[in-house]
């Protein structure tokens, strides 16, 4: 590491996160903070997507971080299609890579 | 006494707020001061809208305002509606969406508001809420062009970018590209730099030059030079080069992003041949500045007009009333034109609801604020050639996996002259978006010269079964 203090968002506001939580994608154990949506934690665990698309199965994970464009939809605790850029992190929460996405059920 | 922030059944509020924002919040704390009972509902768990969002307490952020300007113009907000939810003048609903606003059917010059609760609107319906007025202050959303390699992980939405650094403090990369087009990118590319990421260069496809062309409306406005000089001390300082008339016009990775090509443009957003230069990175934040959330607006039947850049936004006369009478709107649902006005919207909105004045002086900031933004929509509006940038197999509406030449076809081959035809016919728009990161690029590929803006039955997509007990 440099020897100036590195630059990172936490740095940036002087954050002083309480103490991290395990939650976790298809199994594999990764630390999340709390107050965290479940995309800010998998993009600071460098995971980028946790879905594959119902046609032609391509990778995708948060697009817009506001709720609006719904490429983030994750399964989390077996319950498909959660925004994960609007659920907050929870300890334990386990995050499956959704195949596909349907509509049954919603009204859109 | 105070009530409780879920005990809204029975009472007719005055003045319902929809969005917390600068528009809402303003409003919401104006009206009450003046005496109003007030429902201010939002979708996030904290006031502040898109501009003001904030890091969740549990991060323990000990210093927010590095990654806003004017946090003060919020913070003292804030406690004004900290002091008025105390007074029990205001009920702050957060974490509701509304997904409609209907006329009362015990009192047709009331409006109820349907809302479903929880982080992402699965904890079920809120009780209904009765006002006598209704405020939509239900801010934008980004709008995006599609290019080749659009859909690929590392691809986020550069206002994305921005609200998941301000609520999460997470970047999606370390080197990041930004992209695209309007003002909003030089603030984007500035927090990440500050956040720690390498920012090789903002590619701007509108022409930064034609501000100088411009001159009158820009020295109207000595407070937007302050800041756009203080956005471009940062990237200075970070050394961050921003490219006008350039875009990305192709995504280079397999699962993820790798790098991009950057292309200049003409005039009209075409890409210049054998200008492409390959730049290594691992994300790219893009975005063409943004779109008014019309939802729950149009389903009132509010009257909309164009904007320059070739969007929608919410008629409204001088004291903010809308052409449905009792239904206001302030904010970037009247036109995309930054935190300050947005402000000033929403206290005129509220001291015309109450009706008490003064107010000469709040439209006349208002009006200054809108010709620049008006000046600032029409140098950076998408110009048609992008869709140049566009292959075949580029997909346009990423929830249904609609590409550009299925789009074509349906154009050239089957004679679909409207968004709306395209969509029946390849179902682009139809997904769970409902068109919001695909309609500008859809009605475009169309050819429709005068889209007319998108009437979506549901704010928000809802479970079922939330709508039949609603
Ligand atoms: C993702 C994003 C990031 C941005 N970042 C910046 C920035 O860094 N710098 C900058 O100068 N400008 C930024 N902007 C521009 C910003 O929109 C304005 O500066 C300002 O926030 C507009 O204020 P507003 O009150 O009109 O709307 P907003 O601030 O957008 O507030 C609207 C509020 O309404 C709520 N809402 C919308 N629909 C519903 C519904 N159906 N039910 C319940 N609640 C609803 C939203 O949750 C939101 O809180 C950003 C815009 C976006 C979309
Ligand atoms: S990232 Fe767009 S809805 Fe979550």
């Amino acid at each position: 590491m440099s020897r100036r203090r590195r630059r990172t968002p936490a740095a940036l506001v002087r954050a002083r996160p309480e103490p991290a939580f395990e939650i976790s994608l298809d199994g594999r154990p990764l630390p999340a903070l709390p107050g965290q949506s479940l995309a800010a934690a998998l993009w600071a665990a460098g995971v980028l997507s946790w879905r594959r698309t119902r046609g032609s199965g391509r990778p995708r994970g948060a697009f817009c971080g506001i709720g609006s464009c719904y490429d983030c939809l994750a399964t989390v605790n077996g319950t498909p299609n959660q925004r994960a850029c609007l659920i907050p992190a929870r300890p334990g929460d386990a995050v499956t890579t959704q195949e596909g996405h349907g509509h049954a059920g919603l009204a859109v | 006494m105070p009530v409780s922030p879920s005990d809204t059944r029975g009472t007719v509020h005055d003045l319902a707020v929809i969005g917390a924002g600068p528009a809402g919040l303003a409003a919401a704390v104006t009206a009450a001061e003046l005496g109003l009972t007030v429902a201010l509902l939002d979708a996030a768990p904290r006031p502040g809208g898109q501009f003001y969002r904030q890091p969740a307490p549990g991060l323990g952020a000990a210093r927010p305002r590095a990654l806003h300007h004017s946090w003060g113009a919020f913070t003292r907000r804030a406690a004004r509606l900290a002091a008025q939810r105390a007074a029990g003048r205001v009920h702050h609903l957060a974490e509701h969406h509304v997904w409609a606003v209907t006329r009362a059917t015990a009192d047709p010059e009331h409006w109820t508001v349907h809302a479903v609760t929880g982080p992402d609107g699965a904890h079920g319906p809120a009780p209904e809420l009765t006002a006598r007025h209704v405020l939509l202050a239900t801010g934008a959303y980004e709008r995006q062009l599609p290019f080749p390699g659009w859909t690929l992980p590392g691809v986020v939405g550069a206002a994305g970018a921005q609200a998941m650094l301000k609520a999460g403090l997470v970047l999606p990369g370390r080197r990041i590209v930004v992209a695209g087009s309007g003002p909003l990118l030089l603030a984007v590319a500035g927090s990440l730099a500050a956040a720690g990421a390498r920012v090789p260069v903002v590619a701007e496809a509108g022409d930064y030059g034609a501000y100088a062309r411009s001159p009158r409306a820009l020295a109207a406005q000595p407070r937007k030079l302050v800041e756009a000089a203080g956005h471009a001390a940062t990237l200075a300082r970070h050394g961050v080069r921003l490219r006008s008339r350039s875009a990305v016009t192709a995504v280079h990775g397999t699962d993820r992003v790798e790098a991009v090509t950057l292309t200049r443009l003409d005039h009209d957003w075409r890409p210049l041949p054998g200008t492409g230069v390959r730049i290594p990175c691992d994300a790219l934040a893009v975005g063409h500045g943004l779109v008014p959330q019309l939802e729950p607006a149009t389903g009132l039947g509010c009257a909309t007009r164009r904007t320059p850049d070739g969007g929608h936004a919410l008629v409204v006369d001088g004291r903010q009333r809308t052409t449905v009478g009792g239904i206001w709107a302030a904010g970037e649902t009247c036109g995309v034109a930054g935190a300050e006005l947005a402000f000033i919207e929403g206290e005129l909105a509220a001291r015309s609801i109450a009706g008490r004045g003064p107010v000469g002086a709040l439209r006349r900031r208002r009006d200054r604020l809108r010709r620049f933004a008006l000046a600032m929509a029409a140098v950076h509006a998408p110009r048609p050639g992008w869709s140049d940038w566009l292959r075949t197999d580029t997909e346009v509406c990423r929830c249904e996996e609609v590409t550009a030449g299925r789009i074509q076809d349906a154009v050239t081959g089957l004679g679909a002259r409207d968004g709306r035809t395209v969509k029946l016919l390849t179902r682009a728009g139809m997904g769970w978006c409902q068109g919001r990161m695909c309609g500008t690029a859809v009605t475009h590929l169309a050819g429709d010269p005068a889209p007319a803006p998108t009437r979506r039955p549901l704010a928000c997509p809802i479970v079922l079964d939330h709508l039949a007990d609603g």
